[in-house]
């Protein structure tokens, strides 16, 4: 290959699109790397602080399309204090002052300013894409900069962001000329929007595949939309109460009819169950249906609708929908691919899905490869069944709700049943375990879960040997996050090599010291080893036998960061 | 840690109109409940029996764990305390779950009340941690009384281990006062206005009734607002 021209090697490069192939050409000889380098448009980056933005722009001169993660993603849930980090703001700065014609960022779990947003949106001209998802710092202003002054703005995508709502009329900054939008979701914003900047906006882009709306936005409103935009494939509905009788709601529903090719279906953000009704005839084309948003539908009117939905591929829903809902789906949806089955305790709905559920889907369902289930319980031998029907998966994180349940028939722990699953599941890559463990768990999962690249752990084992057999037994290992686990300095220190293959990984209240945290940042300078104090007292010092309340560790090449909060120890 | 055994007297005015013998202030007192493990349910509405232990048997000591009811019915909120709540578990998206608080507080302003269950918090001065109650449960200012003694009972007495109530505790100041002072039940209505319980016939009050609150006396705010003020940074 040495012996072709530098043209003909980028243009089989061009062909070459995934990270991991791209960056596997780049470590084959200088030359490629070079070229690699030359021509690489799309960057992902999982740890915005394992590297600068500097380096990044260094390296990448096209650089096209950048994916920055911040937060560990524990994050999500409340075990990250306020303040932490994952700011975006240095990338902004750093690749608006270089010569890089940036067109699509993707951001998760970071924290975004108005003013980096107002940068962003003036600094590249050529700016298409934006997608935050579960970050948090800005406010609708800063949306509105987005809005008037990204010229050639195709997709501004927001998922479960927290934002401020400034009152402001973001929507309308939309400037006439805008007419090339091809995805809008602004279903996390709490606030209104005007109805008329709206659909004007709609009317305005033949391009628009993908939106989502906000609960603020009304039936009938959602009806003209739909009126203005037959082409559209992904719809999130805001608001979809009405009066069964009303004009507006018969209007509704003959829209519905012209909607054909809407093939994935959300929201449902103030939903009436009656109106379910209107979207039967469209159900038929669907592949995706996110209904867990969808609080006020009960179990029974889920069964309903989902008998319609014959092909669909991906399934998000809440657990109200029952054990017996779930045969419905099993039996109806052949195709499936992805099922998330969310909680509803929260809403003081006492109906709940258990092991009969997932074995009836794992029966029905054999192209299962994703899933996301939270239960009140579960059972070994359920588990195996499933391992047994469902040998694709990729995915599997089973949640029950009480966090150290055994298995309710044999009041024995799931070992047995998760080790079926990663001994049938060969190509799993990701896997959180709950109910009663032991150590044999993670025997298992050193032994036959080769893929995997991410596990979380939460109240399981009983001693180091657990986190051991995972770090000695799985190559391919790269988040580990661990909460409430007797897993100390023994494991920790067993193979500190380990960390430099791994992107981060997570502890908290287990067993480990701060003498053995400081040991480990000793060791191995490129590693940033995190401790959390939470505590009030300022003045502590960090005696090395203290336990180590939240330890967050991570490759790096950018050392110790500059940006931590005052509770961030960086050992 | 051993506590004195102390009795909460909670000065509810739940009289009705017109029966002088109940009006305005009246102490009563509340036993130790020793048959409960006590142990508190935090904030959201979570069936406390899905949710993990924090305190009593250790989590990891799993040789230990006892069965689990197998019950999936949400308990009566007269019975038994659940158990506490951990922090991050199940894990849901904090997004997730703040957008059903927002949807649940949107739907209790909104005309139509849920037929079946009331169900509003609880908070009472100097306690960590907030209850919630199922109005629909009583039929009588009298009995939601109870109720409620029952419940923040627990708050004085018992084995939970969080430091805000260790400094409660240890306030022998407090505990006086709170033997002498007066509880003055409250609640918020449906225009946001706060109001002494008591006034409207039941029925009144359960449609109107959005939250309740539980204040202690005056007096019992100027001598002790250290020990109230860590109670409330507490929660």
């Amino acid at each position: 290959m040495n012996y072709f021209p530098d043209e003909v090697i980028e243009h089989i490069f061009d062909y070459v699109l995934s990270h991991r192939d791209r960056n596997a050409l780049s470590l084959v000889c200088k030359s490629w790397y070079r070229i690699e380098r030359c021509t690489r448009q799309r960057v992902f980056i999982g740890n915005c602080y394992s590297i600068t933005p500097e380096r990044l722009i260094q390296r990448f001169p096209g650089l096209k399309s950048l994916t920055l993660k911040g937060k560990p993603h524990f994050a999500d849930f409340s075990l990250v204090p306020y303040g932490w980090g994952g700011f975006v703001s240095p990338w902004i700065e750093a690749l608006a002052k270089s010569r890089v014609g940036l067109e699509e960022l993707r951001l998760k779990r970071m924290v975004v300013s108005d003013e980096s947003l107002e940068l962003l949106s003036r600094s590249f001209t050529h700016f298409k894409s934006l997608v935050l998802v579960s970050c948090e710092g800005f406010t609708t202003d800063g949306l509105a900069a987005i809005a008037a002054n990204c010229r050639f703005l195709r997709e501004l995508d927001l998922q479960e962001n927290e934002v401020e709502d400034h009152k402001g009329q973001w929507l309308s900054c939309f400037p006439d000329s805008c007419t090339s939008l091809v995805s809008l979701n602004f279903a996390c914003l709490k606030g209104e929007v005007s109805l008329g900047a709206l659909e004007r906006l709609v009317a305005r882009s033949p391009n628009l595949k993908s939106l989502k709306l906000n609960r603020s936005v009304p039936l009938d409103a959602l009806q003209r939309i739909m009126m203005r935009a037959p082409q559209l494939a992904d719809l999130g509905i805001g608001s979809f109460a009405h009066d069964p009788e009303s004009e507006a709601y018969i209007k509704l529903k003959n829209t519905i009819l012209k909607c054909k090719s809407i093939t994935s279906l959300s929201g449902f953000l103030e939903a009436a169950p009656h109106c379910l009704e209107a979207i039967y005839p469209i159900c038929s084309n669907l592949t995706s249906l996110n209904m867990s948003y969808a609080a006020g539908i009960q179990g029974s009117d889920l069964i309903k609708l989902i008998r319609h939905c014959v092909k669909l591929q991906r399934l998000w829903i809440m657990d109200c929908i029952g054990d017996k809902g779930l045969s419905v789906v099993a039996m109806t949806c052949k195709d499936l691919q992805e099922l998330r089955v969310f909680p509803s305790v929260h809403l003081g709905n006492p109906a709940a899905v258990t092991e009969e559920g997932l074995v009836a889907i794992s029966k029905g369902c054999p192209k299962l490869h994703s899933l996301l289930y939270f239960c009140h319980q579960m059972t070994n031998a359920g588990l195996i069944e499933v391992a047994k029907n469902c040998p694709n998966f990729i995915r599997f994180r089973l949640c029950i709700l009480d966090a150290t349940k055994p298995d309710p028939d044999t009041m024995q722990p799931l070992d047995e049943g998760f080790g079926a699953i990663v001994q049938s599941c060969r190509r799993l890559r990701r896997l959180s375990l709950s109910g009663q463990l032991t150590d044999q768990v993670f025997l298992y999962i050193g032994m036959y879960a080769e893929k995997l690249e991410m596990l979380s752990i939460a109240f399981a084992g009983e001693s180091d040997k657990g986190m051991v057999y995972v770090l000695n037994g799985c190559k391919k290992l790269r988040k580990l996050e661990i909460r409430d686990c007797p897993f100390g300095n023994m494991a920790l220190l067993t193979d500190v090599g380990k960390y430099e293959t791994m992107r981060s990984l997570w502890m908290s209240s287990c067993e480990v010291t701060v003498g053995a945290c400081k040991l480990l940042a000793k060791k191995m300078p490129r590693l940033n080893v995190e401790i959390f104090n939470e505590n009030e007292q300022e003045d502590c010092s960090l005696e090395d036998g203290q336990k180590v309340e939240k330890m967050y560790l991570y490759r790096t090449l950018a050392g110790k960061r500059k940006d931590a909060p005052e509770y961030v120890w960086t050992l | 840690m051993v506590f004195e055994e102390t009795e909460l007297r909670l000065g509810l005015g739940l009289g009705l109109p017109g029966n002088e013998a109940e009006l305005g202030l009246r102490k009563r007192g509340f036993s130790e409940t020793q048959t409960e493990t006590t142990t508190v349910d935090l904030m959201l509405n979570l069936s406390p029996k899905e949710s993990a232990a924090a305190d009593g048997p250790d989590p990891r000591d799993n040789t230990n764990t006892s069965p689990k009811e197998k019950t999936l019915l949400l308990p009566d909120p007269a019975k038994p305390p659940a158990k506490a709540q951990v922090v991050g578990w199940p894990p849901v998206r904090s997004f997730r779950k703040n957008m059903f608080a927002a949807q649940k507080s949107s739907e209790e302003e909104s005309e139509k009340s849920s037929p079946n269950a009331s169900f509003v918090k609880v908070s009472m001065d100097g306690a960590p941690y907030l209850r919630k109650v199922d109005l629909k449960m009583y039929k009588s200012y009298p009995e939601l009384s109870d109720a409620l003694g029952k419940m923040f009972s627990s708050f004085t007495i018992g084995n939970c281990e969080s430091q805000g109530f260790k400094d409660f505790m240890n306030e022998s100041k407090l505990m006086d006062l709170l033997n002498s002072s007066d509880y003055v039940p409250t609640y918020e209505d449906r225009d946001g206005d706060w109001m002494l319980v008591g006034d409207v016939p039941w029925e009144m009050f359960v449609e109107s009734c959005k939250r309740l609150r539980i204040m202690k006396g005056k007096e019992a705010i100027g001598l002790a607002p250290r020990a109230v003020e860590k109670c409330k940074n507490r929660s």
